[in-house]
């Protein structure tokens, strides 16, 4: 992990390598091209875009990988890659300099411009857009393009992160102008043939695509099936190739299967226990402490989630990332502990309402388990299980204890700002830790790697010992494909290949 | 004589489709209003649906202000209102698309999906229910009861799932999604439908069936059924000629309460075999909120139910000659 920086040495290394395979799978037969896969994601609705600023769900970032690109693209590793860049650097992290690659032309011929890379960042500022990352893109001070293949971005303040916030797919470049969305003008590995919202997304081969000899199917044709039983029997009757979020409790069909294969994805996803902390009793760190005694990890992970999840330490730092810090005493189930902190907080034998739901994955199961648990130490938990429907605008963080769910963001920055920050939007718990935030902007801006990861250990720390969140287990991806299909990987960042998969596979049938 | 009574029975007939009409439009009046209103209550609007869990304030009132949320809900209803008169459904919300647009494209499906299930559904509940009215008592009349019975007893998803899993999982004989796309091939189309229509036929069927054998039966002890068998007319003629006429009321009354089923009843079976009909367009325009979009399709329901009992009375009309006469 020495080269995280994006310096300019290491990019210029990175030009040829710039793919996300590493390079034992290089060594393996040579993919071939041709070949047609149907591939199944979660959900596909009228909500269906192909605006990437609007992507908001599996199906879209799929999508939106499919037929555009990114200035930068995620390695395995998380280390951020060029792709429509050829070098992005910068001396003080708050000025950067991009350089395109050259000779990089849309789906209608059209050449990839400095202006166009200008207009898709800027967009992001409008409201009119309706940009999923406003806030992020806030940070833009502004974008300009100093040539045709040159540009600069002015960020308010300084973030070492940009290159990696560049690689998410809401920041996919389009063709400068675009305000048509029936179908996508991008520089991606596949051109768009057909797109019907709620239904499905035709894809086919992009032959000059800029990326030597890829992609290697011939068409993806994506649809969405929302029911995930539905789903599996798709797979295992052979009428899909690639499926997205395969249950736990699904797998042992999967596996069953000599046809078919998991593919299992270490994220960063969690399902919290939120303590508010602006009443009380949920404000009582006494109490905080409790629930946290209370939580029995190794059960939730094997029950809830048949292994396929990560042990968690009430932080938002999966262990595999760089930044993780690893000397932390992990919590665990300690009935003495918990009743002891109640005791302190004058709360045995209070009925507390909790409120769970099918919108916050697993969040019913472990209000049961910790309903449980607590009426061993005299804790009163009364489980309210609302639906899922509504449930985000309605009852997360309203009421003292809920549920939350968050997906894994690509760095350790966008996590903390946006859950974590004493003024953040989606500050769950609704804590307040002037240290926590002045770490997160020295962070930010810091390119020395070794002190960087010293000060998000600092502040994993703070969130561990002090935050009225509990996040008992950080829950795996699973995805399932048919054995034929060659070529997949996976990465933290999300299933299919961190929504990626479409420019990596190839299929041998 | 016949001339005459035919000619009443037709103005009869139009007088009753004329009031019917008028008050169909009422009842599609206060259908939407309700709709409207009990949308009203749902938690959350189609801004917070659509930006969801990541919502922050400003971006919320940003999206309302250009979807039109913030105005006042009755000045919505009546916006709605005015342009469902002049024939212009509204925009939906959710895909920015005009709503006849995203209607269009899902209720061919729909449509195709119910007819194909009534194809199959009519004959074979017919079938059955005579047969077994015929068989009054007899092993035949058993058998066909207790299937029937069953087949009532068995929730539909029970069905969907059990027949994916043998049919396509197993046996892989028929595919286990119902892809729907505009170059596919009425072959292909028909493959891929098949475990829809099945799943379909098999609910409507056995509610049909039971209806007919019920009302054939109850044509089967009159006196002038006991004539026609006294005077050594064959059975199958008596059923045919001297009961259906009379017995075709109630039948075409419950079929029509079960083909209404077909078109907005489809959701499980939709869903379970990803069929892109109007039915999950709907549910989908419940949780996201598109108000233009679920009004439309509770709308089409309703008009394509009012529809058909207005078939089924006209129907009841013509084959009784006292309301004939009337």
């Amino acid at each position: 992990m020495d080269d995280f920086s994006f310096s300019r040495r290491n990019m210029l290394g990175a030009l040829g390598a710039g793919l996300l395979l590493p390079e034992t799978a290089l060594a393996a037969p040579r993919p071939r091209i041709g070949g047609r896969i149907r591939v199944a994601s979660l959900s596909s609705s009228t909500a269906d875009t192909l605006d990437p600023a609007k992507g908001a769900l599996s199906t879209d970032y799929v999508r939106h990988y499919m037929f555009y690109n990114g200035l930068t693209q995620l390695d395995r590793n998380l280390v951020p890659r060029p792709a429509l860049a050829e070098r992005i650097e910068s001396k003080d992290q708050q000025n950067w300099h991009v350089r395109l690659r050259r000779g990089v032309t849309f789906h209608d011929g059209a050449t990839l411009s400095a202006k166009d890379v200008a207009w898709s960042l800027q967009r992001h500022k409008d409201p009119a857009t309706g940009s999923k990352m406003a806030t992020i893109a806030e940070q833009f001070a502004e974008v300009k393009a100093t040539g045709p293949l040159d540009l600069t971005i002015r960020l308010t303040g300084p973030n070492a992160d940009l290159p990696t916030i560049l690689a998410q797919s809401h920041f996919l470049i389009l063709r400068a102008g675009t305000k048509d969305f029936h179908s996508a003008n991008g520089t991606g590995p596949y051109r768009c043939a057909q797109f019907r919202p709620g239904v499905r997304t035709l894809a086919q081969r992009n032959p000059n695509y800029w990326r030597n000899g890829r992609p290697y199917l011939e068409e993806i044709e994506l649809i969405g099936i929302p029911d995930e039983v539905s789903r599996v029997n798709a797979l295992l009757s052979g009428d899909v190739h690639l499926i997205i979020a395969v249950n736990p409790r699904s797998t042992k069909r999967i596996r069953a299967s000599r046809r078919h294969a998991l593919l299992e994805s270490k994220s960063g996803l969690y399902t919290n226990l939120i303590m508010r902390q602006d009443g009380a009793p949920t404000n009582n760190p006494h109490f905080v402490a409790a629930m946290k005694y209370l939580l029995d990890r190794p059960l939730i992970k094997r029950a809830l989630y048949r292994d396929y999840a990560t042990i968690a330490n009430d932080h938002p730092i999966p262990p595999f990332h760089p930044y993780y810090r690893a000397d932390l005493p992990q919590t665990s189930l300690d009935l003495d502990k918990a009743k002891w902190h109640l005791q302190r907080a004058g709360l045995r034998g209070v009925r507390l309402p909790v409120y769970a739901s099918p919108a916050a994955d697993g969040s019913v199961d472990m209000a049961s388990i910790m309903q449980e648990y607590g009426s061993r130490v005299g804790l009163n938990l009364a489980v309210n299980r609302v639906p899922g429907d509504g449930y985000w605008s309605t009852h997360w963080m309203k009421h003292p204890l809920t549920f939350g769910n968050t997906n894994p963001r690509p760095t350790a920055d966008l996590i903390f700002s946006l859950f974590y920050k004493s003024d953040a939007d989606w500050n769950e718990s609704g804590w307040k830790n002037p240290q926590f935030d002045r770490l997160l902007v020295e962070a930010r801006g810091e390119a020395d790697q070794a002190r960087r990861k010293q000060l998000y250990g600092e502040m994993q720390g703070l969130v561990h010992d002090r935050c009225g969140v509990a996040i008992p287990v950080f829950i795996s991806l699973i995805d399932g494909y048919d054995r034929r299909l060659k070529g997949l990987q996976s990465m933290s960042t999300g299933g299919l290949m961190g929504y990626q998969f479409a420019e990596n596979v190839w299929w041998e049938g | 004589m016949a001339g005459a009574s035919s000619s009443s029975g037709a103005k009869a007939a139009f007088s009753l489709i004329g009031k019917r009409l008028a008050s169909s439009l009422l009842t599609l009046f206060l259908v939407s209003l309700v709709v409207f209103a009990i949308a009203q209550l749902l938690p959350g609007d189609a801004a917070q649906e659509a930006l969801g869990q990541s919502a922050t304030a400003e971006q919320v009132a940003a999206l309302r202000h250009e979807m039109g949320l913030d105005r006042p809900a009755h000045e919505r209803y009546a916006n709605w209102l005015t342009g469902m008169v002049s024939g212009d459904p509204g925009q939906s919300l959710v895909a920015n698309l005009p709503v006849s647009e995203v209607i269009s494209s899902r209720l061919p499906n729909s449509l195709l999906l119910a007819a194909l299930s009534a194809l199959v559904a009519v004959p074979v509940a017919l079938l059955i229910g005579i047969a077994s009215a015929m068989n009054r008592g007899g092993k035949l009349d058993r058998a066909l009861n207790i299937s029937t019975l069953s087949m009532v007893a068995v929730p539909e998803f029970l069905v969907a799932t059990l027949a994916v899993l043998i049919f396509s999982v197993k046996l892989r004989w028929l595919p286990s999604i119902a892809m729907v796309s505009d170059d596919m091939s009425w072959g292909d189309y028909l493959r891929g439908a098949a475990m829809p229509i099945l799943c379909l036929s098999i609910v409507v069927i056995a509610q049909m069936a039971r209806m007919t054998r019920a009302a054939v039966i109850d044509q089967m002890d009159r006196p002038y059924v006991e004539m026609a068998v006294l005077k050594g007319v064959a059975p199958v003629r008596v059923v045919l000629r001297h009961i259906m006429p009379n017995a075709v009321a109630p039948i075409v009354n419950a079929m029509a309460l079960s083909l209404s089923y077909l078109l907005g009843g489809a959701i499980i079976v939709e869903t379970i075999f990803n069929y892109p009909g109007l039915a999950s367009l709907m549910v989908n325009a419940v949780t996201s909120r598109d108000m233009p979009l679920l009004q439309a399709c509770a709308m089409i329901f309703c008009a394509a139910y009012l529809i058909l009992m207005l078939i089924a009375d006209v129907t009841a009309i013509l084959a009784n000659p006292r309301l004939r006469a009337q």
